[in-house]
């Protein structure tokens, strides 16, 4: 097991070269002059620019700029960016609330999808059955700005339920309608995942057994048949915590969250090389510990996948 | 939309009572969001992260430049109208437009007790002009004598005379100096600023009529809590007890929070709202011309765009756009059509320059130049305009294309940029082979500031490096003049130039449309888009 875990971290380190390379290429290539650009139709004088590019170290050449910042890295020294604060603060700031945000959606997503799901695939052909896929249906096909702006007018300005945008300090309480918008999608998923692998493992013989040796049904649904059937679902969630801590933008824009996406965002836009990297540096990180805690989690679920070695 | 109530409100059951089953144990960190003071009269605006450290000198954006000016004082003002007031001078005098003598107020304190007085200002114009400080506004600087952007040279032409009178000298004749000394890069600092540049900005202390809440006002991306400096006594004086600027990413989300009850004053309504705004707001809504001005540039190096041909088809081109119909149709009325190259809230604006009229949409006329045009060299290829496709300017840039191939018969198109920063880069390098979007917003309320960044020969702005003696020698002599009206008058022949020229083809003037909530009353405008907080009473 610890060897297992010991080898899944060493794999990390070419990951964490490939990415930061890679990345600061492609922020590197982006077109157009970053400091220009920060002072909008006004043009300072030349000597200023040209100050402000040694500062950031945009006049040196690609591979200088990559290997000052991964010498950095390694100094414990993140950079800065363009407004003049530490990449590490920005990380440090940001990425609680947006980890925060995709615990809670995928607490609401985890909770119902399965609860849903599993009710679902045991009364298959029913009348919960039909309006709970129906209502999946509607919910993967909607993007999911419009449920966000949809959800926002609803409860925040004519409702008044929830505040429309995520307050100082985004509190749980604000968290929770932007939390709702970004699981919906996925809760509609994991309803199907759920309800499809509950059918196929309430047709398998060791139910039947279950069943002729009089087990209760109280027993045999969470036990033999819940359990079984979680692994895809577990898979699934493990994919959608990283889609939720990175592609959580466009509905933190809307609910204005300072998190992770709206900080990229404007980063990508600014072509703040060394922001962009170590922000997604650490998505990469988080990944893979993630992959890393479901690939043991199956162990759990199913002893024939536990890994020996 | 039934079915989907209910599959939200499903949704929200279940999460309710998993809230309650993980005991909130995310939420252990949320810091108290109860400010002190009071409260309730907070008056809560929209604005941006400051790109930059909050040094005024340093501070070229809306974001940071909104902050700086409640937190800081200059020696004068500018109105509702744009008329400068004086706030901590006393007097601006001159008699040559060159060399000038400024007397403050005696008393005046920064909120950290340190004497505002000569030194204040002219350390902090030293600080911002010095060329190792690469400072974002350092241009400001260029008019005093010993201001050099090739290396480190004091302002010489500063001098401390005492405690609250100092001198500036010009390299050479400004008579709209005076009115440049409202804008941010000419306030002045504390002496305990220059010790840690950094620091200070991160947490600046002014003398201006707000100042900031606590050691942690400013929290990143997220807002900055400001409170009224009792300390301050100018006629900026704040009537309500201090503002909460919160920081959007997203104007759609801050416009939700203005109709959500939790946003009082909104400064810029976004696009996706134009056609609603009104009956969303009624009569708390506003849309009023601003000091912004917006055309697109035709290189003179373009081929058959320059010259005497030039002059005709841009003339052509400029009557082939039907500036009132674009302004109604894509913009909702929140465009004025340009009758100048400045702004109608700039005093001294006139809509009756001779040769306005090619501004006015007359397709018949337009057909005319453009055959007689011609006829000097057959025209060929296609006309088009870059722009960027971040800023919204697909659906105008269309409009005007469109006029162009009904009116002139010719090949126009847009040719987008993904990014401003690309266009930009193109503009700069001189690479870029169309016309281009262009605009101008003022920094501070003079004709003067419409014109020279943009069209005097060399200009740092002036991307279609458009050059004509006789207009550089209007502006010179505007510049030399000591009486306002006098110096307008040459502005205005300058301006006449450029309707013959027409080195960019003004479009229109952009509106500030914004809006605010019923709690707070007397919002107002200032000349430069932002309200003027602290006129705002909340209820």
């Amino acid at each position: 097991m610890t060897g297992y875990i010991f080898r899944r971290v060493l794999q990390a380190i070419p990951v964490f070269f490939g990415t930061t390379f890679l990345i600061y290429f492609m922020v590197f290539a982006m077109p157009g002059d970053p400091v220009l650009a920060l002072f909008g139709d006004k043009t300072p004088s030349p000597a200023v620019i040209e100050q402000l590019r040694q500062q950031y170290h945009l006049d040196q050449p690609f591979i200088v700029q990559y290997f000052i910042y991964i010498g950095g890295i390694f100094r414990g020294d993140l950079g800065v960016s363009f407004s003049g604060q530490p990449v590490a603060d920005i990380l440090a700031r940001t990425f609680p609330v947006t980890i925060r945000l995709a615990i809670l959606a995928l607490l609401f997503e985890t909770v119902a999808g399965i609860l849903v799901g599993l009710i679902s695939g045991l009364r298959k052909g029913k009348l919960f059955d039909a309006s709970a896929l129906t209502i999946s249906l509607i919910l993967i096909s909607l993007p999911i700005f419009v449920i966000a702006f949809v959800a926002q007018f609803v409860f925040g300005v004519q409702l008044g339920w929830a505040r429309t945008t995520v307050g100082p300090g985004a509190p749980i309480q604000d968290l929770v309608l932007p939390a709702l918008v970004l699981a919906s999608i996925s809760f509609a998923q994991i309803v199907r995942l759920t309800r499809s692998s509950v059918i196929e493992t309430s047709g398998l013989d060791f139910v039947r057994t279950a069943y002729s040796k009089g087990l209760s049904r109280k027993r045999i649904i969470p036990v033999h048949i819940l359990r079984n059937s979680l692994i895809p679902v577990i898979t699934y969630l493990a994919t959608d915590f990283g889609v939720l801590l990175v592609g959580a933008t466009v509905t933190e824009g809307i609910f204005n969250v300072p998190g992770v996406g709206n900080t990229l965002y404007q980063a990508i836009i600014r072509g703040e090389g060394p922001t962009v990297v170590s922000f997604v540096t650490v998505m990469v990180l988080l990944y893979l510990v993630v992959n890393l805690v479901v690939d043991l989690l199956y162990g759990l679920l199913d002893p024939r996948i536990r890994f020996v070695k | 939309m039934k079915i989907r109530r209910i599959g939200i409100g499903a949704i929200a059951l279940a999460a309710a009572s998993a809230l309650v089953l993980s005991g909130c144990a995310t939420g252990g960190d949320t810091p108290s969001t109860s400010s002190s003071g009071d409260s309730s009269a907070i008056v809560s605006t929209n604005g941006s992260e400051p790109q930059n450290p909050l040094i005024p000198t340093n501070t070229t954006e809306t974001g940071g430049g909104k902050i700086v000016d409640a937190l800081f004082a200059g020696l004068v003002y500018y109105d509702e109208k744009g008329a400068p007031v004086n706030d901590v001078a006393e007097s601006i005098e001159s008699t040559d437009a060159q060399n000038y003598t400024v007397k403050i107020k005696s008393g005046l304190k920064f909120t950290n007790g340190d004497p505002v007085d000569a030194a204040s200002f002219v350390d902090a114009w030293q600080y911002g002009a010095l060329l190792s400080n690469a400072q974002g506004s350092s241009y400001f600087f260029a008019d005093i004598e010993g201001y050099s952007d090739s290396a480190d040279s004091p302002l010489t032409g500063l001098v401390v005379v005492d405690d609250t009178t100092f001198t500036i000298k010009l390299s050479t004749p400004q008579s709209d100096f005076p009115l440049r000394l409202g804008y941010s890069a000419f306030y002045p600092l504390p002496k305990s600023a220059y010790a840690d540049m950094k620091a200070f900005g991160e947490n600046p202390i002014g003398n201006g009529p707000y100042k900031f809440a606590s050691d942690t006002a400013w929290q990143h991306n997220v807002q900055v809590d400001l409170v009224a400096n009792p300390d301050y006594t100018g006629g900026r004086a704040a009537k309500n007890g201090g503002l909460k600027i919160v920081f959007y990413a997203n104007q759609d989300a801050a416009y939700s929070d203005l109709l959500g009850g939790n946003l009082d004053v909104l400064d810029a309504i976004p696009d996706s709202q134009f056609a609603n705004y009104k009956t969303d707001l009624g009569d708390r809504a506003v849309n009023q011309p601003a000091a912004i001005f917006q055309s697109f540039t035709i290189p003179n190096r373009l081929a058959h765009l320059g010259g005497k041909e030039g002059q005709l088809r841009r003339a052509a081109i400029s009557m082939a756009i039907d500036r009132e119909e674009i302004t109604k149709v894509i913009f909702e009325g929140t465009r004025t059509p340009a009758s100048d190259f400045t702004s109608p809230v700039i005093d001294g604006w006139t809509d009756s320059l001779k040769g306005a009229d090619v501004l006015k949409f007359d397709p018949d006329e337009a057909k005319k130049l453009w055959a007689e045009a011609d006829k000097i060299s057959p025209w060929e290829g296609s006309f088009q305009i870059g722009y960027n496709s971040d800023g919204g300017h697909a659906g105008w840039v269309d409009a005007v294309t469109q006029g162009l191939k009904n009116n002139l018969g010719i090949d126009a198109t847009g040719a987008p940029y993904p990014t401003f920063k690309e266009l930009l880069t193109d503009e700069d390098n001189r690479t870029i082979q169309t016309a281009f979007r262009s605009g101008w917003q003022a920094d501070y309320p003079g004709l003067f500031n419409f014109l020279s960044p943009l069209y005097q020969t060399g200009a740092g702005s002036n991307y279609g490096d458009y050059s004509n003696p006789d207009f550089d020698a209007l502006l010179k002599k505007g510049a030399s003049e000591t009486d306002a009206d006098a110096a307008n008058k040459d502005y205005e022949a300058a301006q006449e130039i450029l309707l013959t020229d027409l080195p960019v083809i003004p479009l229109w003037y952009s509106n500030v449309v914004g809006g605010h909530s019923e709690q707070v009353s007397n919002v107002k405008f200032g000349w430069n888009s932002v309200p003027l907080y602290y006129e705002v009473t909340k209820k």
